[in-house]
């Protein structure tokens, strides 16, 4: 714990300075996440709430659901589903994100120092637009009766819309669309301490170009590339609204999970637990990103 | 002419492809926001009516005004708070738990907002406060904290504590050098980070749909239930609204923060 008498006046003075942001951040967010861990744990009451009787049935009923007639405990995989789900959605929007990204990040890092900045900004504009309005334009664009397909239907094309919204490929669309600044902005700072010269240099020892994009470029921008990545995976796959408004509620993942036990469903202790789940989940990317950075390092 | 060996062919089409990808859904959905016909595929005369049809729209109108006090005092007091931690921490030596500070403000950035979200709501739940405008100042508080820090401390780490010293060996006080010396020089970073907390702020849809009470609906949330009905033009003339005010606001603050880089 601090120590407050052994200060001295100018550390009172800096620490006094420094704790509203503490106290704001832990009281209206640490303490609530605490309070979703110890939620997880209890019964839910009848109309939303929570019964304080410890119960470890929130985690259970994650994979086991109750049999109506015999009360025997039989496995489900529907909630397992949702997760496999918002795995593989957040993993294609990596993927595209970094096949964009990554050239796009190259070109801007390559170009004249003073107009790199400019197109940055060009790239981040988007990101600070809103989400909800942005998959809206997203949904806007790809529906049945929308533009892309007019569009198409007029070059002749197709002859019938092509059935794009509310699909899976819908969501990763969305996701990717979503996120896809976030994978430029790492990749271009890694890249801009790259010493391009070193591409000069692995030619010379006939190394082609893709040798020494393979062999030289990527691994050394790896680290750029790894944080563009969980960039991109983490808000993907604890995402609400691209699957809610693009999946068209068919295409469920585990934020439209939680965002439902607290408003239709009503079973909060279930909610707390997955979002346990997710936090966990994200923790355990994160960790293993910085053990794979710490090897590498050695 | 020969390239040199840091040319890669293609880069070039796929930062186009990148940006079409990124600005054609915000450009189209603004287009057909002045279409006086509902159709896709004719464009009737460009008009402001479904403008002054969303917003004339009592609801719209009360849900404007909520979302614009909130993203006003959330992005003030965030700015507020965020500058006097960046004080605290960037002037003098190094603190000891540095790190430990950094790693809280930085916090409501790492979780994903619908964990944020229920959180909250459990939160003020269980102290037994009422939902509603206030509840969505309080959430809104905490995530522009760390928007607003970002650009504040990164304009405090380039003025030089020299400035400080000298202020004080011309016997101003801590706040006379603070009122008259750093604040004035800090000031670029300070009004980028207020706006992009607004920006931050009057983006949010999911935490304040989690926290909001009757009545307290702000403007995305009164997007998504009017998405009920349909993608109506109206909606497209509230986003492009929106969307304009988030890029002048950005704009606005990336402005700031250039012009302040070449001046020191």
């Amino acid at each position: 714990m601090l120590n407050i008498v052994n200060l001295s006046k100018e550390e009172k003075v800096r620490y006094g300075l420094i704790s509203p942001s503490m106290f704001m951040i832990g009281f209206f967010l640490l303490i609530p996440i605490s309070i979703v861990f110890v939620y997880s744990f209890l019964q839910p009451g009848t109309y939303g709430g929570v019964e304080w009787v410890f119960s470890l049935d929130a985690y259970k009923q994650f994979l086991f659901q109750e049999d109506f007639l015999t009360e025997e405990l039989q496995f489900t995989s529907a909630y397992l589903e949702i997760f496999g789900r918002s795995f593989s959605q957040a993993a294609i929007a990596t993927l595209l994100c970094f096949m964009i990204g990554f050239p796009t990040a190259y070109f801007i890092a390559t170009r004249p120092a003073n107009t790199q900045s400019l197109w940055l900004f060009a790239i981040t504009i988007p990101y600070w637009v809103n989400l909800l309005v942005r998959t809206i334009a997203m949904l806007f664009i790809i529906r049945d009766q929308g533009p892309l397909n007019e569009f198409l239907m007029y070059l002749d094309w197709i002859d019938t819309p092509i059935k794009l919204a509310y699909t899976p490929f819908a969501v990763s669309l969305g996701l990717f669309y979503s996120f896809l600044p976030f994978m430029v902005l790492p990749i271009y700072t890694a890249l801009s301490r790259f010493d391009m010269s070193l591409l000069t240099a692995a030619h010379d020892l006939y190394a082609s170009r893709w040798a020494a994009l393979k062999n030289v470029l990527i691994p050394s921008v790896s680290n750029g590339i790894y944080a563009g990545c969980l960039l991109v995976f983490i808000p993907s796959i604890g995402s609400f609204i691209a699957p809610d408004l693009l999946g068209g509620g068919k295409q469920l993942m585990i934020g439209n999970l939680i965002a439902l036990q607290f408003q239709g469903s009503r079973n909060w202790p279930f909610g707390a637990a997955i979002a346990i789940i997710l936090l966990t989940i994200i923790l355990i990317t994160l960790l293993i990103f910085s053990l794979r950075k710490k090897g590498e390092q050695q | 002419m020969k390239h040199s060996i840091s040319y890669y062919p293609g880069t070039k089409p796929i930062t186009v492809l990148c940006l079409f990808i990124l600005y054609t859904p915000l450009i189209v959905i603004s287009l057909y926001s002045f279409n006086s016909l509902r159709s896709i595929t004719t464009w009737g005369e460009f008009t402001f009516d479904w403008y002054i049809k969303a917003f004339s729209n009592p609801a719209i109108q009360n849900a404007t005004m909520n979302s614009l006090l909130i993203a006003v005092l959330a992005s003030s007091i965030a700015t507020l708070i965020a500058l006097a931690a960046a004080m605290g921490m960037l002037r003098g030596t190094p603190l000891k738990r540095q790190k430990i500070v950094v790693g809280v403000i930085n916090l409501p950035l790492l979780l994903p907002e619908i964990v944020v979200a229920v959180a909250s709501l459990i939160f003020f739940i269980a102290i037994d406060m009422t939902l509603g405008l206030g509840t969505i100042l309080l959430a809104h508080i905490v995530f522009c904290i760390p928007f607003a820090y970002l650009p504040i401390s990164t304009r405090l780490k380039d003025i030089k504590q020299s400035f400080d010293e000298a202020a004080y060996d011309l016997y101003a006080s801590r706040w006379q050098s603070f009122r008259h010396v750093t604040l004035p020089m800090a000031m670029p970073g300070i009004v980028s980070g207020l706006m992009l907390a607004f920006v931050v702020s009057l983006d949010d849809f999911i935490v304040a749909n989690m926290v909001a009470g009757p009545g307290s609906s702000t403007l995305p949330m009164t997007i998504y239930s009017m998405l009920r009905v349909g993608l109506t033009p109206e909606i497209n003339a509230i986003s492009t609204i929106l969307l304009l005010v988030s890029i002048l606001f950005v704009t606005a603050s990336w402005w700031c923060n250039r012009s302040s880089k070449s001046s020191t």
